[in-house]
């Protein structure tokens, strides 16, 4: 089986603290892979190691590859700002910028030095439709991004990740600073979006994890506890630990 | 025990507060005063009209433009180097060096600004004037050029510190953003973190203006003490500071009209600080209520 991303042998310290402990696995390509665990178990750092966001933490040392379709990322010859417009992110707490909702989705674009107006006019109309946001706010592009709700700003920020169209999107807690019916809309939304992408949530709710994924990984003080198929995780867990953590008796 | 020593401590605080308030107002009092004796005897209409500044000669004319326009002109000399030198530093502290260099840095910088103005001043004429007048040969030993420039290095740190502070400020979320997205640091530096810190870095051109147009001794030493209202840098000027410097030293007799004119050329000094202050504290409430 070829794997879309894939990690390999990982250790990442931050200096003294070891904060992944030789971490193994592979993501399919089309699919949700949630990555569970108590806090500070090392998720984020994990999820960021594929769009290379902690190369900015001084203290950061990695061991071992991660892969992207059978490239080390890591590698001298590898452009960090290429491998982010393959690679998109999604923040935990909405993070637009404070420009226009048009300006914030088209910023990918103009950042590669595309000019083309109808061009980005289509992207971003596509991109807001495809994070289910156009309805929402098509009469009013002009809008301030900071006027938005936190739901809608976070949807404006998974558009601004699509209309680059990656193939690849990592989030990481994208719905913990929403309420339930932005929640739904945000869930429902990854699931169509996986036809087109791949990609990798990290998620403190079991609920959502078990809906809209595909895989489960489930981290503990850095270690990889168990990865699966979602539903084995769920219903047939080999491991006591992530049992007791799925079922909530710690975490 | 506990409570007069408290009793105490405020009394000494609410003091010292209350003689920096009072000292401002008895500067402004005494400023509108003699102002007001010195508009008695000349209109205000020549005074902001006028395009002669000779209270000193026989012939006398009160236009205050020339002292205005050589205000102006070294300061807008001043910000055009400070401007550029001190976003860059701004920018390569706040968005490139390591945290540990910064540290290093930024008060290695601020010794700029805390270097006498006597210094400044003499290397403006002794050094700058005579480099560049061989450059630019029509260039009179005493210019606003010169002066300009040296002040503007003077004011970097204002500029740089100040701006640093605000690029810090704008929340790491909006960085990692952009380069999540893909972005360069310049990119990120340019369209995301200097539009974001934008009120700030304005709050410190201000800051580093008014600072500008209150310099004396760098003015009064390299840029002449002939009002001129003109625009061309090579040629001697004379600043509101530089006039008042010349009459207080000088030999004019006090509580005559020539030495009211430092008075009403010091209010003017002082209306335009105000203002550019002013403007400054309400930006900066504005910023800060962007961020809450
Ligand atoms: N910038 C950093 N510098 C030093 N240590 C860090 C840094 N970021 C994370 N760590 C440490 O690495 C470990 C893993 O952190 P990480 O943020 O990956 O956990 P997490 O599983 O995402 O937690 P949470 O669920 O709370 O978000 C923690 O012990 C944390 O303290
Ligand atoms: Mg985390």
């Amino acid at each position: 089986m070829k794997y879309k991303l894939e990690a390999k042998n990982i250790d990442v310290f931050y200096g003294k603290l070891k904060a992944l402990n030789n971490i193994n696995i592979g993501i399919t390509e089309n699919a949700v892979t949630a990555l569970i665990g108590p806090s500070g178990c090392g998720k984020s750092t994990f999820l960021r190691l594929f769009n290379r966001m902690n190369d900015y933490i001084d203290s950061f040392k990695l061991n071992g590859d991660i892969l992207i379709d059978d490239k080390n990322i890591y590698e001298k010859d590898v452009f960090v700002d290429e491998l982010r417009k393959n690679v998109g992110m999604v923040f935990q707490k909405p993070n637009p910028f404070p420009k226009s909702i048009f300006e914030n989705v088209a910023y990918g674009l103009k950042i590669q030095g595309i000019k083309d107006k109808e061009f980005i006019n289509t992207r971003v109309k596509d991109a807001l439709k495809q994070a289910a946001l156009w309805e929402e706010v098509k009469d009013d592009l002009n809008k301030s991004a900071l006027a938005l709700s936190g739901g809608q700003q976070q949807r404006v920020c998974i558009a601004r990740a699509l209309a680059v169209e990656p193939s690849i999107i990592l989030m990481d807690e994208p719905t913990s600073a929403l309420d339930p019916i932005a929640t739904a809309k945000v869930e429902k939304l990854i699931h169509t979006l996986k036809e087109k992408y791949t990609i990798i949530i990290v998620t403190h709710n079991m609920q959502q994890a078990a809906r809209i994924s595909d895989y489960t990984a489930f981290f503990y003080m850095g270690d990889l506890i168990e990865f699966d198929k979602t539903n084995t995780i769920f219903t047939n867990p080999k491991m006591e630990r992530t049992e007791n953590y799925i079922t909530g008796r710690f975490g | 025990m506990y409570k007069t020593k408290e009793k105490i401590i405020e009394f000494i605080l609410k003091t010292t507060a209350l003689i920096t308030v009072l000292t401002t107002i008895g500067i402004i009092w005494v400023l509108l005063n003699e102002s007001i004796i010195f508009f008695k005897e000349v209109s205000i209409i020549d005074f902001l009209t006028d395009t002669q500044w000779t209270p000193l000669f026989a012939n006398k004319h009160f236009g205050i433009l020339p002292l205005i326009s050589g205000t102006l002109l070294t300061t807008i000399i001043a910000i055009s180097v400070s401007l550029p030198i001190g976003l860059t530093i701004a920018i390569y502290l706040s968005e490139y060096a390591p945290k540990k260099l910064k540290k290093i840095i930024k008060p290695l910088l601020e010794i700029l600004a805390a270097v006498p103005t006597v210094v400044y001043g003499f290397f403006a004429l002794m050094v700058v004037t005579p480099f560049l007048q061989k450059l630019i040969p029509e260039m009179a030993g005493f210019n606003s050029l010169s002066a300009g420039i040296v002040m503007g290095i003077m004011i970097i740190p204002f500029i740089s510190s100040l701006s640093e502070d605000a690029l810090s400020a704008v929340p790491k979320y909006l960085r990692e953003a952009s380069y999540g997205m893909g972005a360069t640091r310049l990119q990120t530096s340019f369209k995301v973190m200097v539009p974001a810190a934008s009120s700030g870095i304005i709050v410190s051109v201000i800051l580093a203006f008014s600072r500008a147009i209150g310099e004396t001794m760098i003015v009064a030493i390299a840029a002449g003490q002939q009002p001129r209202l003109t625009l061309n840098p090579f040629v001697p000027v004379e600043t509101i500071t530089a006039y008042i410097v010349q009459v207080s030293l000088g030999d004019v007799q006090h509580d005559s009209l020539e030495y009211r004119t430092i008075c009403a050329a010091g209010m003017i000094l002082f209306i335009l600080t105000f203002i550019l202050n002013n403007i400054s504290f309400w930006i900066r409430k504005k910023f800060r209520e962007e961020y809450e």
